[in-house]
């Protein structure tokens, strides 16, 4: 799809002249035909689009031999779009920008979706899955082998269009049944070495067979006898068959599920469980949609709600604290690089960038070891064998977060200003200096308004990146040191984003909770959403000025 | 925002490639074929989730299994720490393996999430050890096939340590005669290692959950009260004494024993091959309170999932082909972890170190598997590290640590 919009925009570029330095813009007449740039350009299109349409078309059988009827009708309504936009001569706009509204919904539309659907849930342990499911999986795990029965050998076979099974029995007799009828001893089957060769008026499976109806093999329950009490035989592996029993019937018309040993009925809840009169609920849950609880569980219960808050505001401290370090030193250093009197400049400005060149979550482990306590090399070498708890006191792992950040962040700043200083109008500063302005006075009137202009945008990028700064949280400290006066797994150093992490227990050590999660996640989403929409709005009408 | 389209569009179109090369990147390189292949549902490939210790063994035993039943098995290698979130999110969704080696205290969590089908072992659960059969049952049901049983004991460095100590004092005693730098190593880090800890926790006599008769755990705190009392101030007074230190992590621990630092290191199996030139005795853990000190035992095994389409196939291949001699001698010699089938732990055991912990795991108690279990280890590790670094009362802090737990268990 890239390189059909870049094509597609060259093949209407011709048409449609833009660009500076060609003749003003034509309007094209109703008539001509669309691509009237060139015969090859018409032909590269007509090529992409097939392309495009067979990769469409090809996704859409796809996803219906999967079943998965929501991709068919996206891909549907995306190839349709498709085809319309790049085909039609009255949506030129939307041929620039449909390959990434595309893109936009199916990476970013669809997940802040699901995110949101899933926060009004109670998706986590315990409701993992569909009701489907959860009935499932309870029937499977209260089928108990009847203690002390015997383990029969047994051959799968298709009598009347019924599968079955041939058992032999503790005398050595063959018996077989069907779902239908109950095993009884049959005459004249052949046996060799204990497993059952043939059978009168019924046809034998062999192993391919076998696998190839493995699903209604393993579902298969033949009644032992007459009486259903005896439990039925089954089997896992089509070799060796069990009689078991059980303990739980689930009633499709009234939707409960009885346990058949004391005759408790359990009828499902609003927060999916099935419930007994008495209380006691069944092992299994279902996802159900819970309304607001998971919002009203991050500000209202009193485990979350104090943890909540102190976290909220670290994090705004932490995101606003490193824009502004990272921003002042970056722009102290590219000033003082930019000053052509200084010797060596090239040298200075490559080793400054060089802290950009790590990834960031093998820089932050590197200072997570550097600053161990004991053994970290700034407490050993660089202090001499001080013993400053850099990461396990509240506030000075604040401070080696701040500084960390600072280590990593300035060289991107200082890439940014040395950019914004360097491509500042010449005449400016001329007319500035004309106007008998000092340096002190030419920079603050002059260059700090121009520079804030340029880098501001990407200062609130800044800002919305270390908001959502994850890696290093998780690698430097980890949240730690915990809170002591919390009752939940956060600490001193958690930012929203993490506690998401840790409250979703995706690392094992909390019970998931996905639903909180999301909406922890919904919330992170608004705050930064509306920073950013009021600070672009200022930014707007601070250019307007300048 | 301000980008141009087209490099929007190539971005995108870059992560769209990317997202493609990861989903499938996991996977063995035959793994595009199942695209095209699968599909339908019925008899598709067998899919087995391992981590790259036990990949080979699989290997060898899904070639043996495929020859027998001209089917393909696909051994997907993904890492052992993302294999139970991701077991749980996609079994539910149908895209899940048919088979996931695991450890058996996920148990509770996987059957109380219902992405666990049980395995009939039949008679052949006879022929395993009974505490890996044990430790995979729940509620009178087997659900994983065993095939490792793994538990931490005491690691000595004879030539810094003569004698077996029998007792943590004589332990620390005899590490400061051999004048090494460590007494005795116990990985602990600023968030503490409650599983390594916890026999010395035993020793005081407080386990973490009550256990039932037939030896399995109920949900009910057992930790607290007196017991964890004195195991808290047993923790502080070794951290005064600079005995254990929470700066000490796995790799600093390690490292130092391998470097002769300590005579002793609390830690398992998988630690021998970093030690390879010592010459070492595995011995019992020390009590530390007069009770006899019992680690936790975990068992490793392989699960079926409950959405399997090929539940036949699946069962097949691990009670006929994963639970024989050579496939656990297989992985056994690939994570020397000791085998869970008893004719295979004998053959096993002819190797002094191997039989060491397999001497320790006899005494030694199953890791809980109930899922209340999920709740605990967050606030108990934590809770040692303080107390063993000062920073924490160990009375009040061993309190506010089981009320916090009984507080998470209860949500």
């Amino acid at each position: 799809m890239s390189t059909q919009s870049t094509l597609d925009d060259t093949s209407t570029a011709a048409g449609d002249g833009d660009a500076p330095g060609r003749p003003r813009r034509r309007r094209r007449s109703p008539g001509t035909p669309h691509a009237s740039g060139t015969v090859g350009g018409l032909v590269a299109k007509l090529v992409l689009m097939a392309v495009v349409n067979a990769f469409g078309v090809f996704a859409i059988l796809a996803a219906w031999n999967e079943e998965s009827y929501g991709i068919l009708a996206a891909m549907v309504a995306l190839l349709v779009a498709a085809d319309w936009v790049y085909f039609s001569r009255r949506t030129l706009p939307l041929k620039y920008v449909l390959p990434g509204l595309a893109f936009l919904l199916v990476f970013q539309v669809y997940v802040v979706a699901y995110t949101g659907w899933v926060a009004f849930t109670n998706y986590g342990d315990g409701h993992n899955s569909t009701k489907e499911h959860a009935i499932e999986a309870l029937l499977v795990q209260n089928e108990r082998r009847v203690e002390g029965s015997a383990t029969y050998p047994i051959t799968v076979l298709e009598r009347d269009g019924e599968l079955g099974f041939a058992v032999v029995d503790e005398d050595g007799d063959v018996r077989v049944g069907t779902a239908e009828e109950p095993l009884a001893p049959v005459d004249g089957a052949t046996l060799d070495g204990g497993t059952v060769t043939a059978v009168p008026g019924a046809e034998l499976l062999d192993r391919r067979q076998v696998l190839e109806r493995q699903d209604e093999v393993t579902t298969l329950r033949v009644p032992f006898s007459d009486d259903p009490e005896d439990g039925s035989i089954r089997t896992q592996d089509a070799r060796t068959g069990y009689v078991s029993t059980s303990t739980l019937e689930h009633d499709a018309e009234a939707d409960t599920m009885t346990d058949v040993t004391t005759g408790t009925v359990y009828s499902p809840s609003d927060d999916g469980w099935f419930v007994s009169p008495d209380g006691e609920r069944l092992n299994v849950g279902w996802r159900v949609a819970v309304g607001f609880d998971n919002f009203s569980t991050a500000f209202g219960d009193s485990r979350y709600a104090g943890p909540f808050l102190k976290i909220l505001a670290w994090t705004f401290a932490f995101a606003i604290l490193s824009v502004v370090t990272t921003f002042l030193l970056g722009l102290f250093l590219a000033i003082t690089f930019n000053d052509t009197r200084l010797g060596g400049r090239r040298i200075y400005r490559t080793l400054l960038i060089f802290p950009y060149a790590i990834p960031g979550f093998l820089a932050a482990l590197l200072w997570s070891g550097m600053l161990n306590r004991s053994y970290g090399f700034v407490n050993q070498v660089l202090l001499g064998g001080a013993d400053v708890p850099w990461l396990t006191d509240p506030w000075l792992a604040k401070l080696s977060v701040l500084l960390v950040n600072l280590w990593l962040g300035f060289p991107y700043m200082f890439l940014i200003c040395t950019g914004a200083l360097q491509s500042l109008p010449g005449d400016v500063m001329e007319a500035a200096k004309v106007d008998g302005a000092g340096r002190w006075r030419t920079w603050r009137s002059v260059t700090l308004p121009l520079l804030l202009v340029a880098t501001t945008p990407l200062l609130i990028s800044s800002f919305a990146f270390n908001f959502n700064n994850f890696t290093l949280i998780y690698m430097l400290t980890n949240g730690g040191p915990r809170f002591a006066d919390a009752s939940v797994p956060l600490g001193h150093t958690d930012i929203l984003i993490s506690m998401v992490y840790s409250v979703s227990g995706l690392d094992g050590t909390a019970a998931k909770n996905y639903g909180l999660a999301s909406a922890l996640s919904i919330v992170i989403f608004a705050i930064v959403a509306t920073i950013s929409a009021i600070t672009f709005k200022r930014t707007k009408q601070f250019e307007e000025i300048s | 925002m301000r980008r141009s389209i087209p490099a929007v569009a190539a971005t995108l179109g870059l992560a769209l490639t990317l997202a493609a090369c990861s989903g499938g990147g996991a996977d063995t390189p035959e793994a595009t074929t199942s695209a095209t292949a699968g599909g339908g549902g019925g008899s598709g490939d067998l899919v087995v989730w391992v981590d790259e210790t036990r990949q080979a063994a699989v290997e060898e035993a899904a070639s043996a299994f495929e020859e027998e039943n001209d089917v393909r098995v696909e051994v997907v290698l993904k890492n052992f720490e993302d294999i139970r979130a991701d077991f749980l999110a996609q079994v539910p969704t149908g895209e899940g393996p048919d088979i996931t080696v695991g450890a058996h205290d996920w148990l509770g969590e996987l059957t109380q999430n219902g992405v666990v089908a049980p395995i009939e072992l039949g008679d052949r659960s006879g022929d395993f050890e009974q505490v890996a059969v044990e430790a995979f049952t729940q509620d009178g049901q087997v659900y994983g096939l065993p095939y490792a049983i793994e538990n931490i004991a005491l690691i000595r460095n004879t030539a810094l340590a003569p004698a077996a100590p029998a007792t943590w004092d004589e332990a620390v005693a005899a590490g400061q005669a051999a004048g090494t730098p460590y007494p005795v190593l116990i990985q602990t880090g600023t968030e503490g290692d409650p599983y390594t800890y916890y026999p010395l926790q035993t020793s005081f006599g407080a386990p973490v959950f009550a256990q039932n008769e037939d030896g399995s755990y109920s949900p009910e705190l057992a930790m607290g009260g007196e017991p964890g009392h004195a195991f808290a101030q047993w923790l502080q007074a070794q951290g005064q004494a600079g005995v254990l230190k929470t700066d000490v992590t796995y790799d600093i621990a390690v490292e130092a024993f391998k470097n002769g630092e300590s005579p002793f290191i609390i830690g398992g199996p998988w630690m021998l091959e970093q030690f390879e030139g010592l010459d070492l005795s595995i011995d019992p853990i020390p009590s530390a309170g007069g009770q006899p000190a019992q680690p936790f035992v975990g068992v490793q095994g392989f699960y079926v999932s409950a959405q399997s389409e090929n539940a036949l196939l699946a069962n097949d291949f691990l009670v006929n082909f994963i639970a024989t001699d050579e496939a656990q001698l297989a992985l056994y010699e690939a994570g020397n972890r000791p085998p869970a089938l008893t004719s295979a732990a004998e053959t096993a055991s002819e190797d002094p170190i191997t039989a060491g912990f397999a001497a320790v795991g006899a005494d030694a108690v199953p890791m809980p598997s109930i899922p209340e279990m999920g709740s605990v280890w967050a606030f108990w590790g934590v809770t040692e590290a303080n107390i063993l670094s000062g920073a924490a009362e160990p009375v009040a802090a061993w309190d506010k640590m089981v009320a916090d737990i009984q507080g998470a268990m209860g949500s």
